[in-house]
């Protein structure tokens, strides 16, 4: 099973950047996810940046995958979309690129590169999955709302009528649930989206959101909506395993990354932590949409 | 440009035919539309009866199969499909893209548009429609702003239809998970956000508070009027500060950029509000078509009758209105 980390979806100073990257290099994941997803106004780093670090980590023994913006609105957007593919195509050196919306994959299709699909392209049933294999799919991330029972359903099916395609899980971070025309973060700051003086940069973690009972509910990340309680799968990882999930995904947090890492790395080569819920980081944990059960719920199969 | 109105109910649709809607949309009574509430919409003997209504007035019927089917739901939907196609509608909105495959090769006369929940905001998206699904049109998501939209008609190889007014959508449709985060449903899987079945009313000390499965939402002192607690538009703690973090309660109304729309080379404007009443229905398509009408007759003379956007905010929630993501200064 290969360790996957997502793309960063926080707006990180780029020197931060770098230097959390050049860390990356000597971490047991596999594929490193790399790009801006979130907004096109996050430009810390350049198209040529991202190439440079992708070019490093592909030097360092790691697979690169380009990830793509998800909710394009201009077409500028479009633009710049455009831009990235056809620099990832004529290096022809063979990097996947995740597609976060059907722009993606059209582009892809008509560039000829193939995609991962990522989780917020709504592959629910068999038939979808087929039809964008068919444009050049390699791989799928599973949406994150769906269990495991969706996902032992649509495996079967691709044992059966397609085993290359590869299966990805989101196993670690806070859950991507919605993307929004509004920024959060400037709008807390009662500032304008176009002039938002790029207050994300001063949330590195994102801005939690909490309901009057001090419950964290949410997080705000600019235009990007995350869960407030951090998504874990290690448990379920043997499970995963099983159902023939061929890579797994942690999402970048600002701190203590390393370690989960690690357990992750342990827990595939058949080292799983004690049943006890994991505290790999100071927030609540969730597994729910797992079990078929609301997303934020921690559900404990054992007790 | 058609005006597309919501029937929720039989007596829905009959009022929004006999008020001069071009079209009306509607979905069957289960999870295959993205309006699933208790009471509401289509039985098959229903459907065809309002499809006889309107069509032997000359309005069109299109029909709503736009969540997206998992495998162990698949079946429903796609002989909610055959249904509509069997039944004689327009045309099929849907957003599920094996679902549009399965359309597309089963029922290839019937039009296909592509659904807001679609989630289509670019040219190459739509374009990924056209080539894959032929569709004939597509319903933008409430998040581009006008100038937007404007630059889309220009590129795009399908006709488009966009929101006129009703509830707002704050995140893009057909992506937004955080209902399911909170509730075991969601508008992808079940058709439903933030659904009825989790809010709790409750008095207490602090106020009247609303609940989402246990989730508080809101909380209400005695001069504030409460609304359902959709979680996008409760009032929340960030840093600080308590207040609508998301959005606030309040409704669509593009009225006053009708002009502009028309002019862009929009086909079609949608009203939305099946969950609403056929008396609401009555008003909404009342002011909307008397505006359509108006602009056709009065081209650049257009002006807006004072008493439409009255009737329209006294509908509306929060009794506010607001241009949305088409006016810039929203986002």
């Amino acid at each position: 099973m290969k360790l996957t980390l997502g793309p960063l979806l926080y707006f990180w100073p780029i020197k931060d950047v770098h230097q959390f990257y050049g860390q990356v290099a000597d971490w047991p994941v596999d594929t490193v996810y790399l790009g801006e997803t979130v907004c096109s106004r996050r430009r810390e780093l350049k198209q040529a940046d991202w190439l440079a670090i992708a070019d490093a980590l592909s030097a360092a023994g790691k697979e690169v995958v380009i990830a793509t913006q998800t909710l394009l609105e201009s077409t500028a957007d479009l633009r710049s979309l455009n831009k990235l593919l056809e620099a990832v195509k004529d290096k022809n050196n063979n990097w996947l690129i995740e597609a976060n919306d059907l722009s993606a994959v059209q582009v892809c299709k008509e560039l000829e590169l193939p995609f991962v699909a990522g989780a917020a392209i709504n592959i629910y049933n068999a038939a979808t999955l087929q039809k964008l294999a068919e444009q050049g799919m390699q791989r799928w991330c599973f949406p994150v709302e769906l269990s495991r029972s969706t996902l032992a359903d649509q495996q079967a099916f691709i044992q059966q009528n397609n085993p290359k395609i590869e299966t990805e899980v989101f196993a670690f971070g806070h859950l991507p649930l919605a993307w929004s025309a509004r920024c959060f973060t400037a709008r807390h700051h009662n500032l304008p989206k176009d002039r938002c003086q790029f207050v994300c940069l001063d949330y590195p973690a994102g801005l939690p959101l909490k309901t009057q009972e001090d419950q964290q509910l949410f997080t705000l990340n600019g235009i990007q909506t995350l869960s407030g309680a951090c998504h874990n799968l290690i448990q379920q990882l043997p499970d995963m395993q099983q159902l023939g999930v061929s890579h797994l995904r942690l999402s970048p947090i600002y701190q203590g990354l390393k370690e989960v890492v690690d357990k992750f790395d342990l827990a595939r080569q058949g080292q799983l932590p004690s049943s006890d819920p994991l505290k790999l980081v100071e927030v609540d944990s969730c597994n729910g949409y797992w079990f078929g059960e609301p997303g934020g719920q921690q559900i404990n199969p054992n007790l | 440009m058609e005006l597309v109105c919501p029937a929720g109910s039989l007596p829905a649709l009959k009022v929004a035919v006999d008020q001069g809607a071009n079209a009306v949309y509607l979905g069957f009574r289960n999870s295959t539309n993205a309006r699933q509430f208790a009471g509401l919409n289509f039985s098959e003997k229903k459907a065809a009866e309002g499809i006889h209504y309107a069509h032997s007035r000359g309005c069109k019927v299109y029909c709503a199969i736009n969540t997206y089917p998992q495998p162990a739901g698949w079946n429903e939907w796609t002989r909610a499909v055959d249904q509509a196609a069997n039944l004689g509608v327009d045309a099929l909105i849907l957003a599920d893209i094996g679902l549009l495959d399965y359309a597309t090769h089963k029922h290839p006369s019937v039009n296909r548009h592509l659904s807001v929940q679609g989630s289509a905001t670019t040219a190459a998206a739509l374009q990924f429609h056209a080539d894959n699904f032929g569709i004939k049109r597509a319903v933008l998501p409430r998040v581009l702003s006008a100038a937007q939209v404007a630059d889309l008609v220009k590129s795009s190889p399908v006709e488009l239809e966009v929101f006129g007014f009703g509830s707002l959508c704050i995140m893009v449709e057909g992506r937004c998970y955080l209902s399911s985060y909170l509730t075991d449903e969601s508008p992808n899987s079940k058709g439903a956000c933030s659904p009825a079945k989790a809010v709790r009313w409750e008095d207490t000390p602090k106020g009247l508070e609303s609940r989402l499965n246990g989730t508080l939402i809101d909380r209400y002192q005695k001069d504030e009027n409460a609304g359902y607690p959709t979680l996008c538009k409760g009032r929340f703690n960030v840093g600080e500060a308590t207040y609508h973090a998301l959005e606030e309660p309040t409704s669509l109304n593009t009225l006053n950029l009708l002009p502009q729309l028309k002019k862009m080379g929009i086909a079609a404007i949608k009203l939305e509000g099946r969950q609403r009443s056929p008396a609401y229905v009555k008003q909404i398509v009342e002011v909307w078509r008397q505006a359509l009408d108006a602009l056709e007759e009065q081209q650049d003379d257009f002006k807006l009758a004072t008493p439409w956007q009255k009737t329209l905010s006294s509908l509306s929630e929060g009794s506010s209105t607001t241009l949305g993501a088409y006016h810039r200064r929203w986002k």
